[in-house]
């Protein structure tokens, strides 16, 4: 059976100064909101959901980053289920998941791929 | 057995297996065995006889000391070559260890202690000196279903010592712990019948631990009185600690004792406890501690994996190097990339220390989500509004403003247990739009959203209440007004009531005052909430200027050593020493600290800003107010509203 991909594009998504160091910021990308996290600290970007599943809230991107060992992670502010940036899997449940998105920086703008 | 307990701790032990249906016969000499195919009984030198049909022998330790006889050792009459600190027997090229060695006046028929000398040994022929030390021989066993156990010095007699025993003979019970002379450590003791608290003794021995005032707490539990802690320990085991998930004290307890899950990101997985609203965490906290130190393990309340410090350690680490960012911090003193459990608590040790805004130079994104946006987040990911009213006391003008901004935004608005009005349901981007209104009519910040204080509560007083001694209302406006913005490691709050009646309810908070025909009478760590707790007397008339400077150092004291998110009730708790200790530091001054404490709260008031005037004031700071930054004129399209009387609420989560 072939198997199809879904079709993705790359979206400018913001300016790199728009997303605040070491913190997250949302944007809104063909109706979909996504949020974004800038570890300023390695120059590593990621892109999840800025969607909770947990109440289905809208508040990833105001949640606070950070790292459990290697692993990147966000903590919604809601109730502090904190997931894996690299993954999307839930670290504190493991039936929570987040998607994430492929993200690259290029002159001072960020990419995001969805 | 007389190498472990001593002579009343066997009188218990022989009562208990007498009930057993075993019958001891002391002090009995065998002279023969009797019987012919097999034994029938044993003949004992006073006469008596015994009918047995089986014997079993134990027979005590022996030292093999033939060898050191002929090599003209000195030995002892009971057998056992001399030896000394150093394992040398009289002639001091020879050494003499294990089983055969007689020192410090004893034969130790152990392996373990066998090891150590063999140790010391080895350490001398190599040229270092050590002396074998009386070998620790604490242990904890059962005897046909009784606990006996024996630790430290057990039979250290007075004057060296001053001995506490417990002696229950119906329950079988004796205990006796010995405590140096000056009352501060624990010497050793001994338990027959019940030894639950063996572990602990064991450890507060062995590490020196200071003793509480009173150590017989230590063998009978403590039994009330105002030194005695109201712990999480002291709750019942089917307290439920958290009520998201309805898990109890004694779950908890289990998880952590027998399933070695002390963390608690491994109690979250284990029982899913803190993983709702999470207010149970400190309390989760305490009990993984409080277990383990039953268990006898030493714990070091770690904030965690980014930093191996208290909360205390790492206040004062960053006030010595003048730290005022967290990056800094991270950079000195931690690794990784922190998480959502020591940003926030640097967050909060930065603005306890400096009282820096709280959002710029990288702060912003280190606060815990009400902080970051200076409002409280609400369902739906909304925000609520709460202008600062000191002591409840408003004027018409303002109330209309209220009512104007609230009516513009759309907003729910509450009246709210500490005086002041709550407007639920403001979008993020809208926040400082309606700052903006507000400051203009001479509103600031009411910190609803920090760990800081929030209002000062009081009755109307002398000024107008026909019972009121005092003019409470300027006192509390007073006092609102001087610590607003000071930031701690949890919320706090006061009250002032104007007279005994108490109606502005000052004794249910952090600090409350009340007045008296002379003065003021003030209370410290009390506590609503979850475990409502009254506030205890610190002082009793003094002026309103003494009252000021005790509240001064009490709560510089309590921000400098509270672990983190801890409000002053379960501090004060958990201080040792309890209220005397505090009064012995805020008013009588013991430790020497009350001028660098009033000083170091003289410095946070100079610095007070009301942070939101700032964050209007400035486009940088302004900006980071949108839901999306790519489209930031653009509200959530997902932040529903429903209706409510002729209001609105919350649209209900799934
Ligand atoms: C039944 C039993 C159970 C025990 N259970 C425990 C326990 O659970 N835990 C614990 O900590 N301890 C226990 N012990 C005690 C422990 O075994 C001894 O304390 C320990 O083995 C002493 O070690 P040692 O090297 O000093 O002497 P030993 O192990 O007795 O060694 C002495 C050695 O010297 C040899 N020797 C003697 N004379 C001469 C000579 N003239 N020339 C040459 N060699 C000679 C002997 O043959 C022997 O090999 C137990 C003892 C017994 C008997
Ligand atoms: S506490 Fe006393 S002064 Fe205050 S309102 Fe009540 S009765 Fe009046
Ligand atoms: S909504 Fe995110 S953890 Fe509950």
């Amino acid at each position: 059976m072939e198997v199809l991909s879904p079709v993705t594009t790359w979206h400018r998504a913001c300016r790199v100064e728009d997303v605040p160091a070491d913190g997250g910021a949302c944007v809104l990308i063909d109706g979909r909101q996504i949020a974004i996290f800038n570890f300023s600290r390695t120059n590593e970007w990621y892109a999840t959901d800025n969607q909770c599943p947990h109440r289905q809230q809208m508040v990833l991107s105001r949640g606070m980053i950070g790292s459990q060992g290697e692993e990147p992670k966000v903590a919604c502010p809601f109730h502090k289920k904190t997931f894996s940036l690299q993954t999307g899997q839930c670290l504190t449940d493991e039936h929570y998941q987040i998607s994430t998105f492929p993200i690259q920086i290029i002159d001072g703008q960020v990419y995001i791929e969805v | 057995m007389p190498r472990q307990i001593d002579e009343a701790g066997s009188g218990i032990l022989q009562r208990k297996l007498s009930s057993l249906g075993l019958q001891i016969h002391l002090s009995k000499s065998t002279q023969c065995l009797l019987g012919t195919e097999t034994i029938e009984g044993m003949q004992f030198a006073d006469g008596s006889v015994l009918d047995v049909d089986m014997l079993i022998i134990s027979a005590g330790i022996r030292p093999r000391d033939e060898l050191a006889k002929v090599a003209g050792l000195e030995t002892h009459p009971r057998g056992g070559i001399l030896v000394n600190n150093c394992l040398q027997t009289s002639d001091t090229s020879i050494f003499a260890i294990g089983e055969c060695a007689l020192v410090h006046q004893m034969i130790y028929g152990l392996v373990a202690p066998g090891y150590e000398m063999a140790d010391v040994v080895a350490s001398q022929l190599v040229g270092e000196s050590k002396e074998f030390k009386p070998y620790d021989l604490s242990t904890k066993l059962k005897l046909i279903g009784v606990d006996v156990a024996s630790f430290g010095n057990p039979f250290a007699q007075e004057p060296d010592c001053q001995t506490i025993a417990y002696e229950n003979k119906a329950k079988g019970i004796y205990k006796r712990i010995n405590v140096s002379s000056d009352g501060k450590t624990l010497l050793g003791g001994i338990l027959v019948g019940e030894a639950e608290q063996y572990n602990m003794l064991l450890q507060t021995c062995k590490n020196q631990t200071v003793l509480p005032p009173n150590p017989e707490d230590l063998i009978l539990g403590s039994r009330g009185g105002e030194e005695a802690g109201a712990g999480v320990m002291s709750l019942p085991d089917d307290a439920l600690i958290c009520s998201c998930e309805a898990i109890t004290k004694a779950q908890l307890c289990h998880e952590i004792s027998e399933n070695g899950h002390t963390s608690v990101d491994a109690l979250k997985k284990s029982t899913k406890a803190c993983t709702g609203c999470g207010g149970c965490t400190p309390m989760v906290k305490d009990l993984i501690q409080a277990v383990q130190k039953q268990q006898g393990v030493y714990v070091r309340n770690i904030i965690c994996e980014h930093f191996d410090y208290t909360r205390q350690e790492l206040l004062d680490l960053i006030r010595i190097n003048k730290l005022k960012t967290y990056n800094s911090v991270l950079d000195h003193f931690g690794k990784g990339h922190g998480c959502e459990t020591c940003k926030p608590l640097v967050a909060s040790v930065l603005a306890s220390l400096w009282n820096e805004n709280v959002l710029e130079q990288g702060r912003a994104v280190i606060q815990d989500s009400n902080d970051r946006f200076l409002a409280n987040i609400q369902k739906g990911g909304s925000y609520s509004v709460v202008p600062r009213i000191p002591g409840g006391e408003i004027t018409p003008d303002k109330l209309i403003v209220i009512g104007q901004v609230a009516k513009r935004y759309n907003l729910y608005t509450k009246i709210t247990g500490g005086q002041r009005i709550d407007l639920f349901g403001a979008h993020v981007g809208d926040l400082p739009y309606i700052w903006e209104e507000l400051i203009a009519a001479g509103f600031e910040s009411g910190h609803a959203y920090g760990k800081a204080l929030r209002t000062v509560k009081s009755c109307v007083g002398s000024t107008w209440c026909r019972f009121g001694v005092q003019d409470s209302v300027s006192f509390a406006i007073e006092l609102e007004e001087r610590y607003k913005g000071v930031r701690a490691p949890h919320k706090f709050k006061s009250g002032v009531s104007g007279c005994i009646r108490e109606c502005a309810e000052a004794q249910s908070k952090d600090f409350g005052i009340i007045a008296t025909e002379k003065g003021w009478n003030l209370y410290v760590g009390g506590n609503g909430g979850s475990k409502p707790q009254h506030a205890q007397l610190l002082a009793a008339d003094v002026d309103k200027e003494t009252c000021i400077r005790l509240i001064d150092r009490f709560l510089m004291f309590y921000i400098k050593t509270a672990d983190p998110l801890t409000r002053t009730a379960t501090w004060l708790n958990k201080l040792e020493g309890g209220m005397s200790y505090l009064k012995a530091v805020v008013v009588d001054d013991v430790l020497g600290i009350v001028a660098d404490l009033e000083a170091e709260m003289q410095q946070l008031i100079q610095m007070y800003q009301c942070e939101w005037k700032e964050v209007v004031e400035n486009p940088e700071l302004r900006k980071r107010f949108t839901h999306f930054v790519n489209a930031p004129e653009q509200k959530d399209p997902t932040l529903e509203f429903a209706p409510l009387r002729t209001q609105v609420q919350a649209k209900e989560w799934k």
